[in-house]
């Protein structure tokens, strides 16, 4: 009985010593191994009288509870201990600079082409891809601008090598109009925009030999110069802002009877006038009316039960607007510190 | 075309209160734009003042000091013009005054006090061409009977108000005073006023009997001639003169002023003939090819049958509607004139002037002439000969006309109106329109019969007359309005937009370049015959020939960031690669990378290197449907490209594009460059996403290395265990490549790891290892390798 005493006192005693969990290992060795001091009066529970066994085995049971008791909770303590070292030797500087893969963005004219594309497609429009180099016939003989014809000024065209007045490199996207009115078989009602590249000999801060238009066109029974103003004043103000205003004046295009020009309120002024719409408070920024019947006849549509609107406009130029740009020569410029200013999505539709 | 609102109001009495601006804004709201819009003269407090006392300098060689009355006052004033002279009648600018080139105030010119200044007419703003020699030396100096103390610009007769107005091509008519007065009267609500016609013919001669034209071209629609004798030469009148000023055309003499004042007037471009030298035929033909003829300006012009010439019975004397010849042009000597007055094919007058010189009559002709003012002008000038060149006109006209000039007549049904502009204009207002712009309507109910004035040669169909209605309505009365949906869904191919945002997801900036490049770089990057495309007339060396690859665009973005100190770049573009064949033209969807510099930019960088480009090709390829459907060979590299770096892309044995890194002959950089054919590479078939049950027994994962000849591609073994190792083999992966001496130096080690599965039981080792022995031994024969013994 003594002896039980004796050694709980000694194992609370070694305890205190233990720093490690080898030591405890090696203290569980020392008193419940094979040889263990417990292990050891475990043994001599024989040599007691049968009055006193009882008392000596509860003695003896609470004397290991003791132990593993306090050797759980060492190891815990412990063991802790040693993660947090792990931990701490682990920390690294978390301000050192990130791993930066590249930027990749996407360039600002295909941005609002596809903002536009979207746009129409809301709309029920279908997006239409006609080629960048058209006959001389597409892109103007089936527009009612005939050879020779005065609006072919407007337009200084790049022909290609032995192909004056034959085979160009488009100079309005309008031939996509020609296009797809051909193509569609049944001669009914049409509904498309299409986007795409287009060429004029003209080089400056506002001009760039290659550009960007868009060209739309409905064609049904019924569609008006009203639906065209509300089909525009929808797109216009999606894109530029709902407080805009849109404003039509007659104008003249050969493909197109009646012709408008089509402004809208200056966006940076608010109609106040300004450096951007040389104080007149309204900005030019589109062309469009009603298919000329000569037009419809020519692509084989019957201008006595169909009639259509048009409109086309350069997207360079809403680029400009859309991202302060002042001179078009940087869209096409591709300074990568430009292109990277591109980087994340747009915050809003709307120009500030 | 300037309008001057003096010359304006010859034609129509336009109220005061109407602003030059107010003018140009009701004008651009009915479709006629203009330019700019003010005074002719842009000063203020200029008068008349006459010169009393007039000293030299005393502290200057060239200067006077002068005293000038201006009536209310004295002004000393220093002056510098060498002309300046006693009792000379002057332009003075009285502080504070305006001039176009500043203000004009109190000062001190080298210790003399000068209280304003004594004007050129330069100093007014006016263009130096339209100043006589006279003019140019100094000062202006006024006649002798001009009032001091009034206002300068008045008294010189300049005190007018022009627009310069940016016609629409259509308007043909709007290039003539009279054409502008019926817009303008439209617009207000004024009617025209005559024009005088009117003049003492001298009856005993006929012209008919001693003149003759022949016309002998399709090109001329109408031909007038009249003879006009005894004029002189002289000075135009300064109403003349000043009104060829405000419309921006030099004064001449009396005689060449009015043919210029007619047209100006009527649109009609005239002609007048020195009638001693031009002899007494005119015929027009179309000049033989290679035909000779000294024009006005004394340049000699080789012509060809596509130019109209005005001819007598020896040679060719001016190109008909551009530019008259130098033999016989109105001189100062000049006594009789014939006078021309026609019509010429539009077409080729806009060919030859394009040629020669763009004017005011050939930019007339181009547009269209209504032959009723073909009639009137040659009219007029006759008035005006008679008037301000003392001249006889001669009776009767010689005449050719193949012109029909009968009104236009137009049917138009009311609900059309309607329709087109989408509102309902009442029948009234749009009668009331047609009416003020001189048409004349016949109203049948639910038509109008309208009866067009052949001035309006633009006018031909019935949405030509709902235009007219609609400019004066307003269009932007317009009410907007949704057109009906059909329901059906707009058709839309996003593949590429899936592809450039793919690009941008692996971290490249799209570029956006020119299709025309320059003609040296036309066949780089490219591993095959084709002909290219170039432009008739480029614009500069730089832009001749259209692209058919993107990568030479690539290139030199790359060349204008590398100056600017720019060297991480990673960029894409999708353009269209153009070219010729069978006499077609053909143009395909490409998609070029370049990368060059770190890929990964961090303290652990990443260079880019031929599998980063390969990997971002390999990912395109995955994520448009083609895993497993692609490889890459060596065969059929571009020059341009390192022949030890650089792949054709194939995709299902076609070969769609090509890969590497740019040859050191070309650059000193290390520049990987990659293109696709896209329009190739849609037309294979792609792999739909199908869903297949996941396996859920486990895998059994062995790794092998063999060493083999480093000449030996990858994937060559690769394809060899494919081969090898059974239905159940899911996976091969490379995972280390390495070459040391110890090896042999001809040697590679090649390790990979290979991974089994059923999908019906669970694999036991040694139905893999069948499945293994046989493929070392494959490879082992096939390649010569040798298996490394530390396999497992």
């Amino acid at each position: 009985m003594d002896n039980i005493k004796i050694i709980k006192e000694q194992l609370l005693k070694d305890l205190q010593t233990i720093d490690t969990i080898k030591k405890l290992n090696d203290l569980k060795i020392e008193y419940l191994g094979k040889k263990g001091k417990i292990t050891t009066l475990n043994s001599t529970i024989k040599s007691i009288d049968d009055d006193k066994k009882k008392e000596f085995g509860i003695k003896l049971n609470d004397l290991k509870q003791t132990f593993n008791t306090k050797y759980k909770e060492m190891y815990e303590k412990l063991n802790q201990e040693l993660i947090n070292q792990k931990l701490e030797s682990e920390r690294i500087d978390i301000t050192l600079p990130a791993t930066k893969i590249k930027y990749g963005s996407k360039h600002p004219i295909s941005r609002v082409i596809e903002e536009f594309e979207d746009l129409f497609l809301s709309m029920g429009y279908t997006i239409y891809d006609g080629p960048e180099l058209e006959s001389d016939e597409n892109c103007f003989q089936k527009l009612n601008i005939a050879k020779g014809h005065p609006a072919r000024d407007a337009q200084d065209t790049f022909y290609l090598e032995n192909e004056y007045e034959n085979y160009l490199l488009r100079s309005q996207t309008s031939a996509a109009q020609v296009r797809a009115m051909e193509e569609n078989k049944e001669k009914g009602p049409l509904k498309i925009v299409c986007p795409g590249k287009v060429y004029r000999k003209d080089e400056d801060a506002t001009h760039s030999h290659q550009f960007m238009q868009i060209e739309g066109l409905v064609i049904d029974e019924n569609v008006s110069m009203a639906d065209l103003k509300g089909t525009l004043e929808l797109f216009l103000k999606k894109f530029l802002g709902e407080k805009t205003t849109v404003r039509f004046r007659p104008s003249y295009f050969p493909f197109t009877e009646p012709s408008v020009e089509v402004d809208i309120s200056c966006f940076k002024c608010g109609g106040k006038g300004c450096n951007l719409c040389k104080q007149t408070g309204f900005i030019e920024v589109l062309g469009a009316g009603m298919v000329h019947p000569h037009v419809l006849q020519m692509c084989g549509y019957d201008p006595n039960k169909y009639q259509g609107f048009a409109f086309g406009t350069g997207i360079d130029r809403f680029t400009m607007f859309k991202y302060s740009i002042n001179d078009i020569r940087t869209i096409y410029g591709n300074d990568i510190r430009f292109l990277e200013q591109f980087d994340r999505r747009d915050d809003n539709n709307e120009i500030k | 075309m300037k309008l001057s609102r003096k010359f304006l109001c010859d034609y129509i009495d336009l109220d005061k209160e109407i602003t030059i601006n107010k003018l140009a804004e009701d004008m651009t709201n009915v479709g006629n734009e203009y330019e700019s819009a003010g005074p002719l003269i842009n000063a203020t407090n200029l008068v008349v003042g006459q010169v009393i006392k007039c000293q030299k300098h005393p502290d200057s060689d060239h200067l006077h000091v002068c005293v000038v009355d201006i009536k209310s006052e004295l002004l000393n004033i220093v002056c510098g013009a060498p002309n300046v002279k006693e009792k000379m009648k002057v332009i003075v600018a009285k502080p504070p005054a305006n001039l176009p080139n500043g203000k004009i105030k109190k000062t001190t010119i080298r210790g003399v006090e000068s209280n304003g200044m004594l004007c050129s007419l330069e100093e007014l703003g006016l263009d130096n061409k339209f100043l006589s020699d006279k003019d140019k030396e100094g000062i202006y100096e006024f006649k002798t009977d001009v009032e001091i103390g009034t206002d300068a610009i008045k008294a010189l007769g300049l005190d007018d108000e022009v627009i310069d107005f940016e016609l629409t091509s259509n308007r043909a008519d709007l290039l003539s005073i009279l054409g502008m007065a019926y817009e303008i009267g439209a617009i207000y609500n004024k009617k025209i006023k005559d024009i005088d016609l009117t003049y003492k013919p001298d009856k005993n001669i006929d012209i008919n009997d001693e003149f003759k034209i022949d016309i002998k071209t399709n090109d001329c629609s109408l031909f007038l001639a009249k003879k006009a004798i005894n004029l002189k030469i002289k000075p135009s009148p300064d109403f003349i003169k000043n009104r060829l000023i405000a419309s921006g055309i030099r004064p001449i003499n009396n005689v060449v002023d009015i043919s210029n004042y007619v047209m100006l007037e009527t649109g009609q471009p005239l002609h007048f003939y020195d009638a001693k030298r031009l002899g007494n035929k005119i015929i027009v033909r179309n000049a033989y090819n290679n035909e000779k003829l000294t024009t006005l300006d004394k340049i000699q012009r080789t012509l060809n049958e596509e130019d109209i010439v005005i001819a007598n019975e020896k040679e060719a004397i001016g190109l008909a509607g551009v530019m008259g010849g130098y033999n016989t042009e109105v001189e100062n000597d000049t006594v009789d004139i014939i006078i021309e007055s026609a019509i010429f094919d539009n077409i080729k007058v806009r060919k030859t002037s394009k040629k020669i010189l763009r004017s005011e009559a050939s930019n007339r002709f181009e547009k269209g002439i209504d032959p009723k003012r073909t009639y009137m002008a040659i009219e007029r000038s006759a008035h005006l000969l008679e008037k301000y060149a003392d001249a006889t006109i001669i009776s009767g006209m010689c005449t050719y006309d193949k012109t029909n000039n009968v009104d236009k007549e137009i049917e138009i049904e009311i609900d059309k109106i309607k329709k087109v502009l989408g509102i309902d204009i009442p029948k009234k207002t749009s009668i009331d329109i047609l009416n003020r712009l001189g048409f004349i309507i016949e109203d049948n109910n639910q038509t109008l019969k309208v009866k067009v004035p052949t001035r309006r040669l633009d006018i031909n169909i019935k949405e030509d007359l709902i235009e007219e209605i609609g400019r004066f309505y307003g269009m932007d009365n317009i009410k907007a309005k949704l057109p009906i949906f059909d329901g059906k869904i707009g058709k839309f191919n996003k593949i590429k937009r899936d592809i450039r945002n793919k690009m941008i997801s692996l971290g490249l900036n799209e570029t956006l370049s020119y299709s025309l490049i320059n003609d040296k770089d036309i066949d780089k990057y490219v591993n095959n015959k084709f002909e290219k495309i170039k432009i008739a007339d480029p614009m500069s060396e730089e832009r001749t020939t259209l692209r058919y690859s993107l990568i030479p665009s690539l290139k030199e973005i790359y060349e204008y960031n590398k100056n600017r100190n720019y060297l991480d770049i990673s960029i894409f573009e999708i353009g269209k690669g153009f070219y010729r064949e069978k006499n077609e033209y053909k143009e395909e969807n490409k998609l070029a990378l370049l990368l060059s510099g770190n890929y990964i930019n961090s303290l652990n960088k990443i260079k880019v290197d031929f599998y980063i480009v390969k990997g971002i090709v390999e990912q395109l390829l995955d994520y448009l449907g083609y895993k497993n459907r692609y490889s890459f060979t060596t065969n059929n590299i571009p020059q341009q490209l390192h022949p030890g770096i650089s792949a054709s892309i194939i995709v299902m044995g076609t070969e769609i594009g090509i890969l590497g890194k740019i040859s050191p002959l070309e650059t000193k950089d290390d520049i990987f460059v990659a293109e696709i054919n896209l329009d190739k590479l849609f037309s294979i078939r792609t792999s739909k996403i199908q869903f297949v049950p996941i396996n859920k027994y486990p895998a059994v994962v062995k790794d092998l290395s063999f060493i083999i000849d480093k000449k030996i591609e990858a994937q060559k073994i690769v394809d060899q265990i494919k081969q090898s190792g059974g239905k159940n083999l899911n996976k091969i992966e490379i995972f280390d490549v390495y070459m040391n001496e110890n090896i042999g130096i001809n040697n590679k080690s090649i390790a990979l790891k290979l991974t089994f599965v059923d999908d019906k039981k669970t694999l036991t080792d040694d139905e893999v290892n069948i499945n293994i022995d046989k493929i070392i031994k494959n490879v082992v024969n096939k390649f010569n390798a040798k298996l490394r013994d530390d396999n497992q």
